[in-house]
């Protein structure tokens, strides 16, 4: 066999395997949309390709009485604003006092950031449960805010403090020297520079109460209080009502949005988490 | 020069302040003639002690005794107050700390006739020292409200007693040591059947092979594919990419509750479908050995993307000389591969790849999802697929054994501590630490 011919095997090769991979990741992207498209509700009597496909489930969704999905998206949307805001807030203020300033306590600080980092919330959820109870914040939107913000200020106070680090000091003097305080400082140099991890903060805090589903169920009781999520989630985790068509209608509205944005922003989503992991 | 200072008072005794101030926070501020500062402090004591005192006593009784009247004292808001009561005594002895300090610095300055900062001055050095502090305030707060307080009550809550059958405000909790720890490891104090080591056993063997095994795949295949797509050979690099990225793009809650259904038994798409080509028809959901193998593959599904997408970059960034040189020197395809492209790409992403581990041992979103930790199986208390994290969920939620599933969660603690632990000697920022 010559050199060409065999390297145009191996080209085929991978196209193949790669073809079969695409096969793998579509099939059950697109067995979903499927599901949606069945005028039925259960899994049994559904097709991939539906003979008579309709958008009822759609139609459902938004217009049924007894829908509470707009309610929800409302809901969600709250809980992603309020998360999204405050938390770039306060990290963004933990991680310049860590970049820039030494003070008594300050090593331990960032031991702690690792660590707790890596302990999900759950470890403390009766903790949490009892606490939320006894202020009254259970079933409460303001609530399970809170505790959202709270619990990503280990992770993305390492994250955006490593790219506080990268700006050089040097412009922090400069702007002293014209008569800059520590406010000045913060507000005209760090915050400006560093809007592309805060756009990386701000974008995964605003998407997480639309990807989590357990915090949300921990902590909610009331339909009217639902995150999209934890709405769908019940959809099929109802025993008497599991309605497979219409959770997979559900999911297409909200997974379609939030992989666009992926899509469009992974190259920053990935090389902020570079920076953050490597150069902490 | 002191000692030509006509301000310097030689009798002024620091010590003195020192223990003045110890006796009551503000009197050695008083003696040092800074009256503002002195009144201050003495009002933050007295009122600290004055709204605060009662309630820390009462929390510091209640986390020692957890209760004395069974329906009256509820043990688990005593042990929340016992453990607010000690953030807010740890905090004020920093505070007192800093006054012995503030007074024993401000003394000797009086001593050696530095000039006593005017109102303005004093005000602005507080806001020198004091801005970092004042900046972190807020998130630590949350931090130790939100984060540290509930860790802290799990840990305690490992020491007692707090189950089914034992639950306040009807009964008290009280302190039983390593009770729990020793029905886990040693099926200690639960009759003939030891339910407790043997499901503990089981589950945490099938957590460390499901994280292994998990996320070795997952970044295999990232690897794999990521050197593919790199091949300068193959063109619609965008396309694919994209293609390869959405299972990370897609929220993972939907995809594994969508896989959930397709691998049902009975009439999901992969028997009926896929596997009726073959006339197979596999038990996915009944099976604790199908469902494993199913979640492994679900798993590495859901994870390649992100490994792929942060390998691609790094291989992008490897400069095209290592391997001219190495091309000179007749290196084989795979030595290259060995020698530059994998040190490369581990060097760099190390610390994200043991987070992947970490993820994977605590991914409690999957197995849930998929399928609650089940199927069920005999002669113990969690699923067939239920890792430690899942495990410790049912207990609390659906068996209500709090205490046991503290002490669980306390043993993944420390063993997540150990990963944390190689992630400090991996990034570097803890080695540039001095240049900070």
């Amino acid at each position: 066999m010559s050199k060409k011919m065999k390297s145009n095997v191996e080209v085929a090769l991978i196209y193949l395997f790669l073809a079969f991979m695409a096969v793998v990741i579509g099939y059950p992207l697109l067995w979903t949309v499927g599901m949606s498209l069945n005028p039925g509700t259960s899994l049994y009597s559904a097709q991939l390709i539906p003979d008579n496909w309709s958008l009822v489930h759609y139609k459902w969704l938004f217009t049924d009485p007894s829908s509470d999905y707009l309610l929800w998206y409302k809901n969600s949307v709250f809980v992603a604003i309020a998360n999204a805001f405050f938390s770039v807030v306060l990290t963004s203020f933990v991680a310049y006092a860590f970049s820039r300033y030494k003070f008594t306590g300050r090593k331990y600080g960032l031991y702690a950031f690792l660590l707790l980092q890596m302990f999900p919330v759950i470890m403390g959820m009766v903790a949490i449960y009892v606490m939320l109870n006894m202020v009254g914040l259970l079933d409460s939107l303001v609530g399970l805010t809170l505790i959202y913000i709270g619990g990503q200020i280990p992770f993305n106070a390492w994250l955006v403090k490593g790219y506080f680090d990268t700006i050089p000091k040097e412009l922090d003097e400069a702007a002293r020297i014209d008569g800059a305080g520590h406010l000045g400082v913060f507000f005209k140099i760090m915050l400006p520079l560093a809007k592309p991890i805060l756009g990386v903060v701000a974008l995964f805090n605003f998407m997480a109460p639309f990807v989590d589903f357990l915090l949300p169920r921990i902590i909610l009781r009331n339909p009217d209080n639902f995150t999209l999520a934890l709405g769908l989630f019940n959809f099929i985790s109802n025993q008497f009502d599991n309605n497979f068509t219409r959770f997979a209608a559900g999911s297409i509205l909200i997974a379609v949005p939030i992989a666009l944005v992926y899509l469009l922003s992974q190259r920053y989503l990935i090389s902020g988490l570079t920076a953050g992991g490597t150069k902490g | 020069m002191s000692t030509a200072n006509p301000t310097a008072k030689k009798n002024h005794n620091p010590k003195l302040a020192v223990i003045l101030s110890i006796l009551l926070a503000g009197l050695g501020q008083l003696y040092n003639r800074r009256y503002v500062k002195g009144a201050l402090f003495i009002i933050l004591e007295v009122s600290f002690i004055l709204t605060l005192g009662q309630f820390i006593n009462y929390g510091i009784w209640g986390i020692m005794t957890l209760g004395t009247l069974a329906g009256t004292d509820h043990s688990v808001f005593l042990l929340i107050y016992g453990f607010v009561s000690l953030i807010l005594i740890a905090f004020a002895i920093t505070l007192y700390i800093a006054n012995v300090k503030d007074a024993k610095r401000d003394a000797i300055r009086l001593r050696d006739g530095e000039k006593t900062p005017t109102f303005r001055q004093a005000a602005k050095n507080v806001w020198d020292t004091g801005f970092p502090y004042f900046f972190v305030t807020p998130g630590l707060v949350m931090l130790v409200f939100i984060v540290v307080l509930p860790l802290l009550f799990t840990v305690a809550l490992a020491f007692t007693d707090y189950t089914q059958y034992n639950q306040p405000p009807r009964n008290l909790l009280s302190w039983i040591g390593f009770e729990n720890f020793g029905r886990l490891f040693f099926g200690s104090g639960t009759g003939d059947s030891n339910i407790w080591q043997d499901t503990f056993i089981s589950v945490f063997t099938w957590t460390v092979v499901w994280t292994v095994v998990a996320t070795t795949l997952q970044i295999a295949l990232g690897l794999f594919l990521a050197l593919l797509v790199n091949d300068p050979r193959i063109k619609f690099k965008r396309l694919i990419r994209t293609i390869l990225i959405l299972p990370w793009a897609v929220p993972a809650f939907v995809t594994i509750l969508v896989f959930a259904a397709m691998f049902n038994d009975r009439f999901g798409a992969i028997n009926t479908d896929v596997l009726a080509m073959f006339d197979l028809a596999i038990p996915w959901l009944q099976d604790p050995f199908w469902t494993r193998i199913a979640l492994i593959m679900i798993q590495t599904w859901l994870g390649f993307p992100f490994v792929f997408a942060l390998f691609t970059g790094i291989l992008q960034s490897i400069s095209k000389d290592w391997y001219e040189a190495a091309d000179v020197d007749g290196a084989s395809r795979m030595q290259k591969f060995k020698s530059i492209t994998l040190p490369h790409v581990l060097y760099a992403t190390a610390p994200l790849l043991i987070m992947q581990y970490a993820g994977n041992f605590n991914n409690f979103n999957i197995i849930y999802l998929f399928n609650e930790g089940g199927p069920p199986v005999r002669g113990q208390n969690a699923g067939g697929t239920d890792i430690l994290i899942s495990w410790v969920f049912d207990l609390t939620f659906e068996l209500n054994q709090y205490s046991m599933a503290a002490a669980i969660t306390l043993i993944l603690g420390l063993i997540v501590t150990g990963f944390a632990f190689f992630q400090f000697r991996r990034t570097r920022s803890f080695k540039e630490e001095g240049n900070i």
